[in-house]
């Protein structure tokens, strides 16, 4: 085999695979900077040796033992500048104990280990996310800086902080009991849906989505269906899909918002629809469902319709109902007005609204009064409309959604 | 792996009643762990009305009355307990009477060998 030939197989499995010999070895060597290290070196390892031994029939066992060994090698050396370490000496055997077949399920396995280890509740959420998308999906310190807009000494400092707070209060590299399970996973999903916000309607900045982390949110999704099929998994997955099958959708030309109703629908990617749909079907036939498996059913209403006004609100508002048993909030409760709004006439919703805002539950939440304001808009009561998009406005922070308000300011202004 | 189990809580939440069940399921649970070899010690506190404090600075000593410092949950008594890792920490904590009125605060514990790694490391990285 040439050697460039052998660096692109190198290449391809490095690509595909390093982050599964990487989840390995934190199982095997115990110590996460430690498996980093010698997984590089098991990689530079095969880039030398596959053209002249031919690659491996197994690359992934094949790089875990040799990372092993220099894992060994490596303990061993530091050993040296100090023989008062029993710890590590403890480590070595262990390491050398371990045995050399590697079963396939605990490959499979250790990416699960590694997820539910970086999710854990006892690491700092600020911690978790960027934890997770460097250790579990392997972008770099600076990807992930520049995605969440922080700087990139403050991203290494909180992943070496969650790195530490693994190693000294040893959080277990496991798959949770049956009993902590929900919990667990609960924790390890909110992860993945943070990522995957910040990329479908970032918290700060310019534009209104960043395409990549959403990608790196559903990537990390299939592979934990993949790994484990849970109900909520499904619908997590199901609920992105659903969403992304928007994006384009969903801003114009000049990246300015355009709402679900005025979307053109023939934009909507059938092929996310189609799977999301599926995804949610196999989810409510386990009749174990939560709130991200009827996130998305409502979603898929919307999938649906062919517009606005043929949509089945009926069923969305039924749909909501069956959320807020699950999981009360405000929010939850404003987007229920909005839809018996449609249902019942605009009246009805804007009762609801007026209701919600008098409990003082949502009157600092900018989406409240701009969908107040529309309602009022509908009803012909401008000044009032007019009034709640300016309170609107007061609180809107993202540069989209103060465009998108100021618009609809000009817009009722115009027809004063 | 050794954690110490703080138990934080307002003291003056308590009822005579609550806090005599509180003492015995306590027990029933030391005992328990003691048992399975997981218990190193535990102890609960007099109220903080008892506390001293001590300082010394330049060489001069101060002693007051009273806590390190004054807030609304106090440290009440504690576990030194030895497990295999934070989850099983957690799921002790979590059974610790106290836990529901107050908080449990899991602190792991250094390592003595290691204490005496970082310093020889640290002379040689020099």
């Amino acid at each position: 085999m040439s050697s460039q030939m052998n660096a692109n197989v190198v290449d391809q499995i490095y690509r595909n695979q390093s982050r599964q010999v990487f989840a390995t070895l934190v199982r095997l060597l115990g110590d996460f900077d430690l498996a980093e290290e010698v997984m590089h070196e098991a990689f530079a390892a095969a880039i030398q040796k596959w053209p002249e031994q031919g690659t491996p029939a197994n690359p992934v066992a094949w790089l875990v033992s040799t990372a092993r060994f220099k894992a060994v090698d490596n303990i061993r050396r530091r050993r040296r500048l100090s023989d008062l370490q029993p710890e590590l000496a403890r480590r070595v055997s262990e390491i050398e104990e371990a045995n050399d077949s590697i079963a396939e399920q605990d490959i499979k396995d250790d990416r699960l280990r590694l997820i539910f280890t970086c999710c854990h509740p006892a690491i700092d959420p600020q911690v978790q996310v960027p934890l997770t998308l460097r250790e579990v999906c392997g972008l770099t310190t600076e990807e992930i800086a520049r995605a969440f807009l922080v700087p990139p000494s403050t991203l290494a400092q909180r992943i070496v902080r969650g790195k530490s707070k693994i190693r000294n209060a040893k959080i277990p590299f496991s798959i949770p009991s049956l009993a902590d399970l929900p919990e667990r996973l609960d924790s390890v999903l909110s992860v993945i849906y943070l990522v995957f916000n910040e990329g479908y309607s970032a918290s700060s900045g310019d534009s209104l989505t960043r395409v990549d982390l959403s990608d790196e949110a559903i990537r990390l999704a299939r592979l934990l269906m993949d790994l484990l099929p849970q109900p909520e998994v499904a619908g997590l997955l199901a609920l992105m899909l659903l969403h992304e099958s928007r994006r384009t959708a969903r801003t114009d030309s000049q990246g300015d918002i355009v709402l679900l109703e005025d979307q053109d629908r023939r934009l909507w990617d059938q092929t996310l629809i189609a799977e999301g749909k599926d995804l949610i079907e196999r989810s409510l036939l386990t009749r174990r469902i939560g709130v991200y498996t009827i996130q998305a059913a409502i979603s898929a209403v919307h999938a649906d319709a062919k517009s606005a006004n043929e949509t089945d609100w009926e069923q969305i508002v039924a749909l909501y109902d069956v959320l807020l048993k699950a999981a009360p909030s405000p929010i939850v409760k404003l987007n229920r007005a909005v839809a018996v709004a449609m249902r019942d006439g605009v009246e009805v919703g804007l009762a609801i609204i007026d209701e919600l805002m008098e409990r003082g539950q949502i009157t600092d939440y900018h989406l409240a009064h701009s969908a107040r304001g529309e309602l009022l808009r509908r009803l012909g009561r401008t000044d009032d409309a007019l009034q709640s998009f300016e309170q609107a406005l007061s609180l809107a922070k993202l540069q989209p959604e103060r465009r998108f308000l100021r618009k609809k300011l000009d817009a009722l202004r115009a027809n004063l | 792996m050794k954690y110490m189990l703080l138990i934080y809580g307002n003291e003056d939440c308590w009822t005579e009643d609550e806090r005599k069940e509180c003492m015995l399921e306590s027990m029933k649970i030391s005992n328990e762990l003691q048992q399975e070899g997981k218990l190193i010690s535990s102890d609960p506190l007099y109220s903080i009305t008892t506390a001293t404090s001590v300082r010394v600075r330049e060489g001069n000593r101060q002693i007051t009355d009273g806590p390190f410092a004054e807030t609304s949950e106090q440290l009440g008594g504690y576990y030194l307990i030895d497990v295999e890792n934070l989850d099983e920490a957690i799921a002790i904590a979590s059974r610790l009477p106290p836990a529901k009125l107050g908080t449990v605060e899991i602190r792991p514990v250094f390592p003595k060998p290691e204490l005496l790694d970082t310093a020889t490391e640290r002379k040689a990285s020099v």
